[in-house]
């Protein structure tokens, strides 16, 4: 039976590029795949550049890795042609188990001779009878030496240069889960999940996911505290799949991750934090309704597949591609459920305002996921009988003050979820969304005075800090938020319903958390 | 066999979980002759020598009906019902 050899194209360090069988001119030709780290390639690098310059076969050899066959060339004194093979596609293709494989073909490229590793009279006997004019001194060579593995067998990279030789979009480790065990147990096991039952992600499933996006799976979108670890767009979707993502969820999960991911959100800070915040997804823009996000009834609670998962598969690549995990550098008192998702849209259409998005430059026509670093929420405003948007704002407000501690002023962030109904009352009166604002300030202003601990209540000002106070400035105003900016609104809910959903921040600005705003790919 | 992708960084290799080593052997231990050739007169060695430095443990002797299969359930059940450790002897 005759074993014609796969045909390839491969360039030696100088670019030249050396087809076979073609380059071979007529003759024999010898191809001989080596390695570097190789001690048995090494001893027979000699034989090889022995036998390209004898002329009696064209010699041709593939090395496994680039700059191995640098230092091959300047070790050897070599002027044969050493091929670059190190995306290793050639040797896939050949299936080489031990180097050095050295393989002889006639000018059809019909395999005709095959050698493996070193054994002196056999390679003796092999030049004798195809190269007869090579030079070599065999006394001075071994007996024997066994060949070396391939690259194409180490069991660590295997997987993924055995993907990257066929160009597969997967490259992450493979893990085989045995028949004995059960899929789900494993994955808790192994620390994958956020506690509750995850999707298998196997190769079929992540190769679905990664349909919903035109970016490359090898792309790095973000580096995730506290591992700093490549998120690529391929082990974000191996997380959306566990988290039950669609595929047309994918693009709003990457750039959920790329916000997080972000300096200024300093997600190592909200993981660390034992005050125990956590990442609040707003999503924005047309994708909404396309893929269906829920932003009515029920918008801050269960049901909606693609808010619930968005928001799982954010946090469980925070969990497993950054490697923040409860106990480790998550280190919240209280933890909150936010930790397991937390991702809504806005109601765009049911505002009479700009919407998040737009408020924070973005056109209206794109869609834009924004994450807020939240400590609890969503807290409930009830107010069903203010008639003007001025008593609702006030209400408002009062809920607002609550985020910490009534008395913890000068605070920073805060989300406040309008619902339609209170739309309604503020929209009457033509309030905006900065008078609802001014008048959170306006109502929450106090004295220093009323902030300080007292015998009743030992939370706020410490009492030495303002007894050290000038008189006129412990009667000075102080509003709950350091700026008004800090307060962001978007709209929300059910039809029917007087009750707004606050969420409290966590340490703000530059010391703390920025929210940030990524445009969605579409 | 089930095939995933790894969703982590890579960083630590994939481990199957095994239960803590205990500080000491107490209680029942069962011996599990797996029936390939001697291993009972392995397990018969064992068997006496725990009997000489452990006294107070109590042996089980158990039996699988062939290398070549797993465990049936039953057997299986009964060794994890009836023991608190299992010495499984495992090839020729």
């Amino acid at each position: 039976m005759t074993n014609t050899l796969p045909p390839f194209s491969l360039a030696d360090m100088a670019g030249t590029s050396f087809a076979f069988p073609q380059a071979a001119g007529g003759k024999p030709a010898l191809l001989c795949f080596v390695k570097e780290d190789c001690p048995t390639c090494n001893l027979v690098m000699p034989l090889l550049q022995a036998l390209h310059e004898s002329g009696d076969v064209a010699v041709l050899a593939p090395g496994q890795t680039a700059d191995g066959n640098r230092t091959l060339v300047e070790r050897h004194g070599l002027t044969l042609p050493l091929l670059d093979d190190s995306i290793l596609k050639v040797s896939f293709a050949y299936d080489v188990e031990t180097v050095p494989l050295l393989l002889l073909a006639d000018a059809d490229g019909v395999e005709t001779a095959r050698l493996t590793g070193f054994d002196r009279a056999e390679w003796q006997a092999f030049f004798e009878r195809h190269a007869p004019n090579a030079i070599v001194d065999w006394q001075a060579l071994p007996k024997w030496r066994p060949g070396c593995g391939s690259l194409t067998q180490d069991p660590v990279i295997a997987e993924r240069l055995r993907a990257e030789s066929e160009n597969s979009p997967l490259r992450a480790r493979k893990i085989e889960i045995a028949p004995a065990d059960d899929v789900h147990e494993f994955l808790f096991d192994q620390g994958f999940t956020d506690g509750l039952p995850v999707v298998p992600p196997t190769a079929e499933r992540v190769l679905r996911m990664l349909s919903g996006t035109r970016r490359d799976s090898q792309e790095i979108v973000a580096k995730i505290a506290p591992n700093y670890a490549p998120a690529t767009v391929e082990k974000i979707a191996i997380n959306a799949v566990l988290a039950g993502c669609r595929p047309e969820h994918l693009p709003v999960v990457i750039a959920g991750v790329e916000a997080i991911a972000n300096k200024r959100f300093n997600i190592h800070g909200v993981n660390a934090t034992t005050m125990g915040a956590s990442p609040v997804l707003v999503v924005n823009g047309p994708i909404r309704e396309r893929i269906g996000m829920n932003m009515g009834l029920g918008v801050l609670g269960q049901g909606s597949r693609a808010n619930a998962a968005i928001g799982r598969a954010v946090r469980l690549a925070v969990r497993n591609i950054g490697g923040a995990k409860p106990g480790g550098t998550e280190r919240s008192t209280l933890g909150n459920p936010m930790k397991y998702t937390m991702c809504f849209p806005e109601w765009e259409e049911r505002s009479p305002w700009d919407a998040l998005h737009v408020e924070r430059g973005f056109k209206a026509e794109d869609s834009v996921v924004t994450a807020f670093a939240m400590s609890s929420g969503p807290a409930l405003c009830v107010d069903q009988t203010s008639r003007t948007a001025r008593q609702l704002a006030g209400s408002l407000a009062l809920s607002l003050e609550a985020a910490h501690h009534v008395r913890a002023h000068n605070a920073s962030d805060a989300l406040l979820v309008v619902s339609p109904e209170h739309v309604d009352t503020l929209k009457r009166d033509g309030f905006t969304k900065d008078d609802i604002r001014d008048h959170v300030q306006h109502v929450t202003a106090r004295p220093l005075s009323e902030l300080a601990a007292d015998d009743d209540v030992g939370g706020g000002l410490p009492r030495e800090r303002l007894e050290a106070m000038p008189a006129e400035r412990r009667e000075r105003l102080m509003p709950k938020f350091a700026a008004k900016e800090n307060i962001h609104i978007v709209v929300a809910g059910a039809e029917a319903g007087k009750f707004s959903g606050v969420f409290h921040g966590w340490a703000g600005g530059e010391i703390g958390s920025v929210p940030v705003s990524v445009k969605i790919e579409t | 066999m089930t095939v995933i992708l790894d969703p982590t960084d890579e960083r630590v290799p994939v481990t199957r979980s095994v239960t803590p080593r205990p500080a000491a052997i107490t209680g029942r231990v069962a011996l599990l002759d797996i029936a390939k050739p001697r291993g009972n007169v392995l397990l018969d060695r064992l068997a006496d020598q725990l009997a000489e430095r452990l006294p107070g443990v109590t042996v089980n002797r158990y039996a699988k009906p062939t290398f070549t299969k797993p465990a049936p359930d039953a057997l299986r059940q009964d060794i994890k019902a009836d023991n608190d450790f299992v010495i499984e002897a495992l090839a020729d």
